[in-house]
């Protein structure tokens, strides 16, 4: 399969504390990855070395056969093909809805703004916020912005959506409605990065899982072989704590 | 005091007065206005993430040094005595004959440019750290990420210190007096020094400086309930949306 995005010997350090430790890794076309680990693990930072809002120590990130580490690369062009979903959301607070999903695409994209407006409102049918294009951010719950946030990366038609921990600032009745809209992604053939702590959602969803601990990759495979048949201890003490 | 006085003053020197007033609103209203945009570059230039190496590293060093100086220049001496300086002291140290009026506002625009810097530069600080990484994330600039994003937030979020220094302008260009600017602490010197009634004169301008500034500060207020946008929004195509009153929704549903 091909490789849509390639990690070698990536490291991050902030000052002496070591947060990601020599990790290689791919992303596959059309392949869904979930990230789990306990909190302090890396793995937010990892997502966010991938679309450089941290800049990694060492080792390198492979796109389309390129190092985008190099001091030569355009990290805008490259970074418009990556979608990042955050966990607090972070919509625009000065633009409406409609807004949120068209400025990067107009400003960035170099799109016609009736074109940006009908991916714009394709995108948010997805997501099922069409009908709050006018609304402000302020005016929406937590669901409706992460949803109109998943919108707004979508709408710059990514090679992979990178997902961190988009459920976990939301009140648990919501947390539902954003999962939903990811299942569906999942099932429609996206590249999906997700650092989550649903593991539900990891088992049901994922082609691959990822558990880190300590900044290093401990284990990856299949959901059903990390789920019931993990092989390092970590992972096995980790999922106890955690599935209950 | 006598009410006549005060009824005599007006009719006799009203004019002047008036064109007063018209020269202390006009001169702080393009000082604001200069030092408001003043305030905004810099705060930009203050705000460039910076380079880990290299001749831009230098350079924006050096920029920002010298603006930082610029700052702490003019807002730690009196606007007074930079005016003598600006004015008469280019005068007769380089020969510059400076028009009264341009050196006014020049006075004006870069004292209020090197506060309004300051109030940019926590502006900019205040938005959130996440307005800015979302705004990267889908492969803005630095300097995209600030028009489209950071900056609408930050005139909102600064309007309310932009309208106390528009109104701390219109009463310090009384200081300006100094060298010969006809505003309004100046016209009514000269009123008062015809007539010798300075109770009845001065309270005239108190009236008059404290019109403006009030006018100023309610005119602002307006401006920010308008930027604010309106508190509900219409749903496109749907059913009535959750948060409206039930008096709201015979508006909403034409559109």
């Amino acid at each position: 399969m091909e490789k849509v995005i390639e990690i070698q010997h990536l490291s991050k350090s902030f000052g002496t504390h070591e947060v990601l430790k020599d990790i290689d890794f791919a992303v596959h076309k059309g392949e869904v990855v979930c990230v789990i680990g306990s909190s302090g693990s890396g793995k937010s930072t990892l997502l966010r070395c991938i679309n450089l809002l941290e800049k990694p120590s060492g080792g390198q990130i492979i796109y389309n056969g390129e190092n985008i580490l190099d001091d030569r690369h355009d990290i805008h062009a490259y970074r418009t093909k990556l979608g990042m979903v955050f966990q607090q959301f972070n919509l625009f607070n000065n633009h409406n809805v409609i807004n949120n999903c068209t400025v990067g695409q107009v400003k960035v994209l170099k799109r016609r703004r009736e074109e940006a407006e009908k991916v714009a409102l394709k995108y948010l049918k997805v997501v099922g916020m069409d009908q709050y294009v006018n609304a402000k951010a302020r005016q929406l719950s937590g669901g409706q912005k992460q949803r109109v946030a998943i919108a707004r990366a979508l709408s710059m038609e990514p090679d992979v959506m990178l997902f961190d921990e988009p459920t976990s600032a939301l009140d648990p009745e919501m947390v539902g409605e954003v999962l939903k809209v990811m299942k569906d992604l999942a099932k429609s053939g996206l590249t999906m990065l997700v650092v989550t702590h649903e593991m539900e959602f990891a088992k049901e969803v994922s082609d691959r899982v990822v558990f880190m601990d300590k900044g290093v990759i401990v284990e990856e495979g299949p959901p059903e072989q990390i789920f019931n048949n993990p092989t390092h201890e970590r992972t096995r003490e980790f999922l106890k704590r955690t599935l209950r | 005091m006598s009410y006549e006085w005060i009824v005599n003053i007006l009719t006799n020197n009203w004019p002047m007065f008036l064109r007063g007033a018209g020269m202390t609103l006009l001169i702080s209203i393009i000082g604001t206005l200069i030092g408001a945009f003043i305030g905004l570059v810099i705060g930009i230039v203050h705000t460039i993430p910076m380079p880990e190496r290299g001749m831009k590293k230098i350079l924006l060093k050096i920029i920002n040094f010298v603006l930082s100086a610029y700052i702490e220049f003019f807002r730690g001496t009196p606007m007074m005595v930079q005016a003598m300086v600006i004015f008469y002291g280019s005068a007769l140290a380089f020969g510059i004959d400076m028009d009264v009026f341009l050196a006014a506002v020049f006075i004006v625009s870069i004292n209020t440019g090197a506060y309004m810097s300051e109030i940019v530069r926590g502006g900019i600080v205040s938005v959130d750290k996440g307005q800015f990484e979302s705004a990267q994330a889908i492969g803005m600039n630095h300097f995209q990420t600030m028009m489209h994003v950071v900056l609408p937030q930050v005139v909102r979020n600064i309007l309310p210190a932009t309208g106390n220094q528009f109104v701390i302008n219109i009463k310090d260009t009384a200081v300006l007096s100094v060298i010969g600017v006809t505003e309004l602490f100046f016209q009514t010197r000269t009123v008062s020094g015809n007539n010798f009634r300075y109770f009845e004169s001065f309270f005239v301008a108190c009236v008059l400086y404290f019109i403006m500034t009030f006018a100023i500060t309610l005119l602002l207020r307006r401006l920010e309930r308008r930027m604010d946008g309106p508190e509900n929004y219409s749903m496109i195509g749907g059913l009535p949306m959750q948060v409206a009153k039930p008096e709201d929704t015979e508006n909403k549903i034409k559109i």
